[in-house]
């Protein structure tokens, strides 16, 4: 078990002729995960990278296919309308990768997202993996592990660290998502938590934070307050960042005294999570808390 | 990416924002020009990347053209120091000389994103001329928000109910919703991220004024603001920042001497975090990317040396898709344009992790290869410290 993506997914690439979207596809493909068509407009009927067939939308391409989920490599100009016509189309999962998309733009994503049953993840995320099943992203597949542990995450590499860390002691994963760096992403902490919370397949979550926002914040009064049985374990990154300043992430910024990485591990430590003080723990701190 | 406010107002004013009459000044001469040209009582205002002006004696009033020209040659290549510059200060190279104001009284207005709800939201308050933070904390009550939807904008009856909020009487109503209707066009139109007005005052004849002129914008939608980018002032920045946004590197000075370089923003962060944890204090952020080329590395370094602070760096990588060894090969030939008379820590994890490791050992450069994150972090805090203490008996 899982979730969000697994064997069953059948994967639309937006954006496949480009240089990231072919580079990607192949590497997916050479995963195991089950691409069925491209699209790029303008280039519909060609043949994409590993033969993939590229239609000019996403809506001809699902038609075709049967397709039921999308990932996004279009420029950031581009970007939200690709993913409000994946939205359109009522994929069931879309992926978008590209970062530096316009806030204004995502405001009108998230209004668009809100309307729908599509779960969107990121942009600007490293993308959603089930290990062993399928990998819809630029995660590199080989650090991953089939298992049962789940883990969410706002990095890109320092997720992989983390996944590393579990796969170094023995510990796999049961789906790895990356929400993203930017201030308005498609799904939150809480969002994942409550899917990982009803499968079978998981039996503990690491939560990967950092400064800005109050994401974390949500997702501990959510755990204290329905009594969230599966142990979670998280790291919050940014302890040393300069208040104002913008960590690389858009979204990684502590403003107004607010999103500062103290509150948040204050905020999942009075939530009975395991919060680790050094990020080369994190492995280790599962290992304890699944004993 | 942040503005002056005398920029901030001239936004304002295209879109019918009400400000009090005002202009740039950039020296002593052009200050009493134009303080002639507004005519009677003026305030001289600093204008620096920072709030808390007022009380760092950069904001004063000017009753003659000789008061102007004291008062501007005062502030004028002043170091002002407030509770947003760090206290070093920022050097004050630009004045905004505006038409004082008879004040009645002092509001706030500001838009900001509510990243819960993906949505902008206005927000007002009685409480202007103070730090909303303060405000937010203590009497959050007396904040009042509307939430734009994206769909519809800002509709007049969330102006009005705003407007009556701020408890504006008579004329005052109509020119209030105005101008907040104002306040969003100009958001909307710019990209902005962030706009505050503390304060919006009220003046004893009944306008309704913007005084002061937060503005920020979303540095993700620059590229389809083409006049925005003329308005940049680079004096505002530290230099090694814009060296770095030069080469595309997302860097960051902090005042540590531990310099560290690393693919990826969280990881980043983390490896600053984990410095500190070790006893070290970080020199900065510094995120290199996904691919970390010899250039970039190269860059990176030519970056970290400018801070004479750095005593010794740490590089943490990553590798995924990218493999550790072309990575590794990287550093080596970056090393080969830059000269480096500092310790070199390495950690590299990830694909082909062990031949770059390899890789690092073999090449003729001095490079302390560590294994793990922990060890990567233990080891540079204690060789910069060596380094620091070898560098106090030097001097004795």
């Amino acid at each position: 078990m899982s979730i969000l993506v697994n064997n069953d997914t059948r994967l639309i690439v937006q954006g496949i002729t480009g240089s990231e979207g072919s580079f990607h596809t192949a590497q997916m493909v050479e995963y195991g995960t089950h691409v069925v068509a491209g699209v790029t407009p303008g280039k519909g009927g060609q043949k994409g990278p590993n033969d993939v067939p590229v239609f000019n939308t996403v809506e001809a391409a699902k038609d075709n296919t049967g397709a039921n989920a999308a990932v996004i490599f279009v420029p950031p100009s581009f970007a939200a309308d690709a993913i409000i016509e994946a939205i359109a189309a009522e994929l069931d999962v879309v992926v978008c990768i590209t970062e530096g998309i316009p806030t204004f733009d995502m405001v009108r994503v998230k209004a668009a997202l809100d309307q729908s049953s599509t779960r969107l993840i990121g942009p600007n995320c490293p993308g959603v993996i089930t290990p062993g099943q399928c990998k819809i992203g630029i995660m590199p597949g080989f650090i991953h592990m089939p298992g049962r542990i789940g883990v969410i995450s706002r990095s890109g590499t320092l997720t992989y660290e983390a996944v590393f860390q579990l796969t170094e002691l023995n510990i796999g994963q049961s789906t790895c998502i990356g929400v993203g760096g930017d201030p308005i992403i498609g799904s939150t902490f809480l969002d994942l938590l409550k899917l990982f919370a009803n499968d079978s397949g998981t039996d503990a979550v690491v939560l990967i934070g950092e400064i800005g926002g109050t994401a974390e914040e949500e997702a501990a009064a959510w755990i204290q307050k329905t009594g969230f049985k599966k142990p979670v374990v998280a790291f919050v990154a940014g302890r040393t960042a300069p208040p104002g300043r913008r960590m690389g992430h858009a979204g990684a910024i502590i403003s107004g005294g607010q999103g500062t990485a103290q509150s948040k591990m204050e905020a999942l430590q009075a939530a009975g999570i395991h919060v680790c003080d050094s990020p080369a723990r994190i492995g280790e701190t599962v290992k304890r808390a699944i004993a | 990416m942040k503005v002056h406010e005398y920029q901030g107002k001239a936004i304002f004013s295209d879109f019918g924002v009400p400000i009090p009459e005002g202009y740039p000044a950039f020296s002593v001469d052009e200050a009493e020009e134009v303080a002639q040209k507004i005519g009677g009582r003026v305030v001289v205002k600093a204008q620096i990347h920072a709030g808390g002006r007022g009380k760092g004696g950069g904001v004063k009033l000017a009753d003659s053209s000789e008061d102007v020209r004291q008062i501007a040659g005062e502030i004028l290549g002043m170091r002002l120091v407030t509770h947003q510059t760090g206290p070093d200060g920022k050097e004050v190279q630009r004045l905004l000389i505006e038409k004082a104001m008879p004040i009645a009284r002092e509001l706030y207005a500001g838009i900001v994103l509510d990243r819960t709800s993906g949505r902008y939201v206005m927000m007002v308050s009685t409480e202007g001329g103070v730090e909303i933070e303060k405000v937010a904390a203590e009497t959050p009550e007396l904040i009042v928000k509307e939430w734009i939807d994206p769909g519809l904008g800002l509709q007049p009856y969330q102006t009005r109910k705003l407007a009556y909020a701020l408890q504006f009487e008579g004329a005052q109503v109509k020119q209030g919703v105005r101008c907040l209707q104002a306040l969003w066009q100009a958001f909307e139109a710019n990209d902005c991220s962030l706009i505050e007005i503390n304060p919006l005052v009220v003046t004893e004849d009944d306008q309704v004024l913007a005084l002061d002129a937060k503005v920020n914008f979303d540095d993700n939608a620059l590229y389809r603001q083409p006049d925005l980018a003329g308005l940049r002032d680079l004096s505002e920045e530290d230099p090694q920042e814009v060296e770095a946004s030069k080469y595309s590197l997302n860097y960051i000075k902090l005042s540590g001497n531990v310099g560290c370089m690393v693919n990826g923003a969280g990881l980043a962060m983390a490896t600053m975090d984990i410095i500190k944890l070790h006893g070290g204090e970080p020199a900065n952020f510094l995120d290199v990317g996904g691919v970390a080329s010899s250039e970039t590395v190269a860059n990176g370094f030519r970056i970290l040396l400018g801070d004479t602070n750095v005593k010794g760096v740490l590089i943490n990588i990553f590798g995924g898709i990218v493999r550790c060894d072309r990575i590794a090969q990287g550093i080596v030939d970056g090393l080969k344009e830059v000269k480096v008379s500092m310790p070199v820590v390495v950690r590299m994890e990830g694909t082909n992790a062990s031949e770059a490791r390899q890789l690092l050992e073999d090449s003729p450069l001095e490079f302390l290869v560590a294994q793990t994150l922990e060890e990567a972090a233990r080891t540079a805090v204690n060789v910069v410290s060596e380094v620091s203490i070898v560098g106090e008996a030097g001097r004795t």
